[in-house]
């Protein structure tokens, strides 16, 4: 049963301190959820993937992914598609109970410290620490789990080629004469896998 | 805190909007876009304020405003938000509901057929996991860079997001959490403008 109290605790502490959109939360989850073991670096790649490519905040996804998983993963007597649901319930139950009881009570203390200036003080403050907060998701995934898992160095090349054309796609945007296009994440995502299928199968 | 509820609800509105349409709309909302947060905000401002008239376009950018200087996922917040003002807790309750539902139940079905198993075990998925993961990894490279650029992370403060994405991927225990630095940022820029004010006075 302490999983499930773990897991909610861990997903409070997520919709606390959440700040700065879903990226910045990355970091949030991955140190609450890849820690204590409750899910592998690689799945928790796998998870920002899937939730890349389904829709809805990746908050919501996570949280539902890794509560699913986490209680049979630490405990086998919790596998199975009832523990799952369980958990994957209370895990999004925890992540936005926070901040819906923050919208329905402090919309009033916001709006009064708006017009002071001293919300937009905290988040001039909390802008640069949230680039570092993603950055630091980026770092943390850059591991030999995802880039070199057999210990195969011609395998850790090829995938820091997928990686520095997918970053490629992602950011300059595609110019057709005047007219630039921008690469859907989604996109992206389809044409590693793609890739991986071929080079790897 | 303060902790009286200060309800925006509109005692002026002829029309209450039906809570099923409510719902509804953010199911709609949950359902069809892809990424979160700020992918959101036009598509529920056009379904909001264009199409149903339900808020004007000023008080929905207050609304927005205030959810997004709180934690939390924030379409969830927004939810919260505009269900309240339009039929108060029940209204805030079911619009954050529907903005959830999609996701979750989409996810709970992936997580009920592509199993941690599974995606190591069967070799065509594995493979073509292999393939994503370091696309996944360039994919949040590219908002770091992103976000930088927007917070006008300069030479002056580049050292902020450097130091902190240091800390917490370097794995130090307590102070690679990055609820410290989150607490950090916030604290530091309310400092930087409340002491200079405190000691003019």
């Amino acid at each position: 049963m302490q999983i499930y109290l773990k897991l909610i605790w861990a997903y409070i502490k997520i919709g606390i301190f959440g700040f700065g959109g879903g990226y910045a939360m990355l970091s949030l989850v991955e140190k609450a959820v890849v820690g204590p073991g409750w899910i592998s670096e690689t799945m928790f790649t796998d998870i920002v993937a899937i939730s890349q490519m389904t829709p809805g905040p990746i908050g919501i996804n996570s949280a539902t992914y890794i509560g699913f998983v986490a209680p049979g993963a630490v405990n086998p007597e919790f596998s199975g598609i009832g523990w799952g649901l369980i958990g994957s319930i209370l895990a999004t139950l925890a992540v936005t109970v926070p901040s819906f009881f923050l919208v329905l009570y402090s919309a009033h203390f916001i709006r009064r410290h708006n017009e002071s200036g001293a919300v937009k003080a905290v988040f001039s403050g909390l802008r640069p620490v949230v680039v570092g907060l993603i950055a630091s998701a980026a770092i943390m995934l850059m591991n030999a789990a995802n880039f070199n898992p057999n210990g195969i160095t011609r395998q850790m090349w090829m995938n820091i080629a997928i990686c520095a054309i997918a970053f490629c796609l992602a950011y300059f945007p595609l110019r057709f004469g005047k007219k630039q296009l921008k690469i859907h994440p989604i996109l992206i995502i389809i044409l590693a896998g793609i890739t991986g299928l071929i080079l790897y199968y | 805190m303060i902790l009286y509820k200060f309800s925006m609800q509109a005692e002026t509105q002829q029309v209450k909007t039906p809570l099923w349409q409510l719902f509804a709309s953010f199911f709609k909302i949950g359902a069809f876009t892809f990424g979160g947060g700020w992918a959101m905000i036009s598509i529920i401002e056009r379904e909001i304020v264009d199409k149903y008239h339900w808020i004007e376009r000023d008080d929905f950018l207050d609304l927005l405003a205030v959810a997004q200087s709180l934690p939390g996922i924030l379409a969830v917040n927004i939810a919260t938000a505009v269900g309240d003002k339009l039929r108060g807790t029940r209204g805030s309750i079911i619009a954050s509901a529907g903005t959830i539902l999609p996701s979750f139940l989409i996810i709970l079905a992936i997580a009920i057929f592509l199993t941690p198993d599974m995606i190591k075990n069967n070799r065509v998925i594995s493979s073509i996991f292999m393939g994503i993961r370091p696309a996944v990894v360039a994919l949040i490279i590219a908002p770091v860079l992103t976000s930088a650029k927007a917070a006008k992370i300069g030479l002056k403060t580049v050292w902020i997001p450097l130091v902190v994405a240091l800390m917490i991927s370097l794995d130090l225990g307590f102070i690679s959490n990055p609820i410290l630095y989150i607490l950090f940022g916030g604290f530091g820029g309310f400092l930087f403008w409340w002491l200079p004010r405190k000691y003019r006075s």
